[in-house]
């Protein structure tokens, strides 16, 4: 039990990652639906670099970096040219997903050392708990530590009203002074940088090797759970964990020789993404109070 | 900075090179990013472009895998000139192969001449109520259409996988996930070109895409319902004034996507593979993503996009051959190529301006005005 539950903590590390960088894009108003993309580029850099220099940390800073740039494509259209963030973030994952597996292709079939646990002294040691909670791998803290930032920024602190008062009207902000474009660049970029961190946990954790396409709507899943956890960060990761507990169980299931077809197990996480929209879509108050009011909308400041 | 100035109109000109611009500015990366990934750029772009081409058959093989794009993207140029977001239609060109594939192989002992249209109907009714479940989740719930028809991509994927595998699998296949074969009536035929033969493996479905597109182009440019969905796209509240239904306009450019990608995934199954099997499809739903905007949304440009798109996938085939390139190096040249006909669209509805200084920035747009 322990196992399992270990398992589905690990499991919902990127979505964590990816969901609440594109929560921070998404408050300041701008909908990149390239994180799929993003965190290829992520995984296939982490995994390039940790396997180049033997250090999965460094392979982890690779993957954050790779992230924020491919974001950075993403931003030089929608924002810079003012392209449709639709597709443009179409554009992203599918420009993404082709480039990962070319620079991947030649470092299919080889494995690395993954990211090692870390045992934090004392509390690794009380039992059960210590297990569940003080023996990760770094990124797993970071993780949580990343929410608990991005809440604190939003909520807390000037940058975080920018941010906000830029994604709700940003006609306003700009009136106010602030640069809309500058603001949505930067957010842009974090989230990009968030998705290649989540993307990097694959390679670097999860399976220690790179497989192309190993994201498998993960990047969709994290745009979702954006959308469950209606714009705010703490939310984030008790959906993540709802997800990654989905995943974890149809594993089990077939594991255990459930007798239903292992694709209708598969199919848990798409079907429970459906249905968690549906959910929370129904319940508009819920859903609205805090969606950004010009998210996915077109701003130059010319007219 | 860049600053964006509205254009009072669009040269005609502008309309018609922005593709191709696009086109060629695509190659340009695309060379840079194979040079710098250590490939042979002249080499490679060869290999895309100018390869798959070479001998007058492949001509139809050309035309043979722009078919399903064609019918996919004539019917996804509805969605997006509604502002309605399908990028599902992988999903439902996998559900219309299915019923499809249900009629051809329940009713064996069907003559040509009713297996073929039955098959068509149930391709189409299979995409159009794979597609009904976004679109009645958005008018009903306003569930978003993006992430919903996504992720019925991935139900279908491992409903035909399951289907091929469990209930429908041949008993004489050896194991293999694949169903019966489909008898000859549930076959689309190749083409015989008096005097040349038959061209690669040209076959009447490519005649059927054609005809599509243009009805496509009929019924957008000339019938009201056409000129309903332009209008919820480009003008919501003009059309609320005029009395036009977003729910109609959702759930029909989304049932006329549906029922599109249905036949595509019926095409290519009774022409192509000729029975059911795990994969039936190449990602043509994704790629017929990027045909309906390289085509700028017109379905009579779908015809050319396809063509090139298709050009572009064939590459991506001989380039694993000859160079030992992945299958996925296409996404590359798909993915930029999106980029730049978004940016194009850019150019053609502003004036872009790009310069350094503020202060001088503000000089000229002052004398502009």
């Amino acid at each position: 039990m322990e196992q399992l539950i270990l398992t589905v903590i690990l499991t919902s590390v990127p979505l964590i990652f990816a969901a609440s960088g594109e929560l921070i894009a998404e408050r300041s108003g701008v909908l990149n639906l390239g994180v799929e993309g993003m965190m290829l580029m992520g995984a296939v850099s982490a995994f390039a670099i940790a396997m180049g220099t033997g250090s999965p940390i460094l392979g982890m800073f690779a993957g954050a970096f790779a992230g924020a740039l491919t974001a950075g494509i993403f931003a030089f259209f929608a924002l810079g040219l003012a392209t449709n963030q639709v597709a443009t973030g179409l554009a992203l994952t599918i420009f993404g997903t082709g480039l990962s597996g070319l620079i991947g292709a030649p470092l299919v079939g080889h494995a690395i050392d993954g990211l090692p646990q870390i045992h934090i002294p004392l509390l690794a040691d009380i039992p059960i708990l210590g297990m569940l909670l003080f023996q990760h791998d770094i990124m797993v803290y970071l993780a949580v530590i990343m929410v608990g930032l991005c809440a604190w920024v939003l909520n807390a602190t000037r940058v975080g009203l920018i941010i906000r008062a830029v994604g709700d009207n940003h006609d306003s902000a700009h009136a106010l002074g602030y640069s809309v474009l500058g603001v949505r660049l930067l957010a842009v970029m974090f989230g990009g940088m968030m998705a290649g961190l989540g993307g990097a946990y694959l390679p670097l954790v999860l399976t220690p090797h790179w497989a192309e396409g190993m994201t498998a709507g993960r990047g969709w899943i994290a745009l979702a759970l954006v959308v469950f956890a209606s714009w705010r960060p703490w939310r984030v990761l008790g959906g993540a964990l709802v997800f990654g507990g989905i995943t974890i169980m149809q594993l089990a299931g077939q594991a255990r020789g459930w007798t239903i077809p292992s694709q209708f197990l598969s199919m848990l996480p798409y079907l429970a993404t459906i249905i968690v929209l549906v959910l929370i879509a129904r319940n508009r108050e819920f859903a609205l109070a805090n969606s950004p009011a010009c998210l996915g909308r077109i701003f130059h400041a010319g007219k | 900075m860049i600053s964006l100035i509205p254009r009072k109109d669009i040269p005609l000109a502008l309309t018609v090179m922005t593709p191709i611009i696009a086109i060629a500015l695509t190659l340009i990366v695309g060379a840079i990013i194979f040079a710098t990934l250590g490939y042979d750029p002249l080499r490679a772009l060869y290999q895309f472009f100018i390869a798959p081409v070479s001998r007058p058959d492949q001509i139809g093989d050309l035309f043979v895998k722009a078919c399903p794009l064609i019918i996919i993207a004539s019917g996804l140029v509805f969605c997006y000139r509604a502002n309605v977001w399908n990028i599902g239609a992988e999903g439902q060109l996998i559900l219309g192969a299915v019923f499809a594939g249900y009629v051809a192989l329940t009713f064996p002992g069907l003559p040509g001449w009713a297996m073929m249209p039955l098959m068509v109907i149930a391709g189409m009714i299979g995409g159009l109520l794979w597609a009904m479940i976004p679109a009645l989740l958005k008018t009903r719930f306003n569930t978003n259409e993006i992430l919903v028809s996504l992720m019925l991509t991935y139900v279908a994927a491992l409903l035909i996988d399951w289907i091929v595998r469990g209930p429908w699998r041949d008993p004489m296949s050896f194991g293999f996930p694949l169903t019966k074969m489909y008898e000859d009536a549930a076959l689309i035929s190749r083409i015989e070109l008096p005097g040349i033969g038959y061209l690669g493996q040209l076959h009447w479905g490519v005649v059927g895409a054609l005809l599509l597109a243009v009805g496509a182009w009929f019924v957008l440019s000339r019938m009201l319902v056409g000129f309903q969905v332009k209008v919820m796209g480009a003008a919501p509240r003009a059309g609320r004034f005029a009395g036009f239904s977003p729910s109609f306009v959702t759930v029909m450019v989304l049932g006329i996507s549906g029922a599109a990608a249905g036949v595509a995934g019926m095409v290519e199954v009774s022409a192509n593979i000729g029975q059911l099997q795990p994969d039936i499809s190449f990602g043509y739903g994704f790629t017929a993503i990027i045909v309906a905007f390289l085509a700028r949304l017109n379905p009579l440009a779908v015809i050319g996009a396809g063509l090139v798109v298709a050009l572009a996938e064939l590459g991506g085939d001989s380039a694993q051959i000859a160079l030992g390139m992945p299958k996925v190096v296409t996404g590359v040249f798909k993915g930029i190529l999106l980029f730049m006909l978004l940016a194009g669209e850019t150019f053609n509805r502003f004036h872009v301006e790009i310069r350094l200084p503020k202060s001088a920035a503000t000089k000229v747009s002052a004398g502009q005005n």
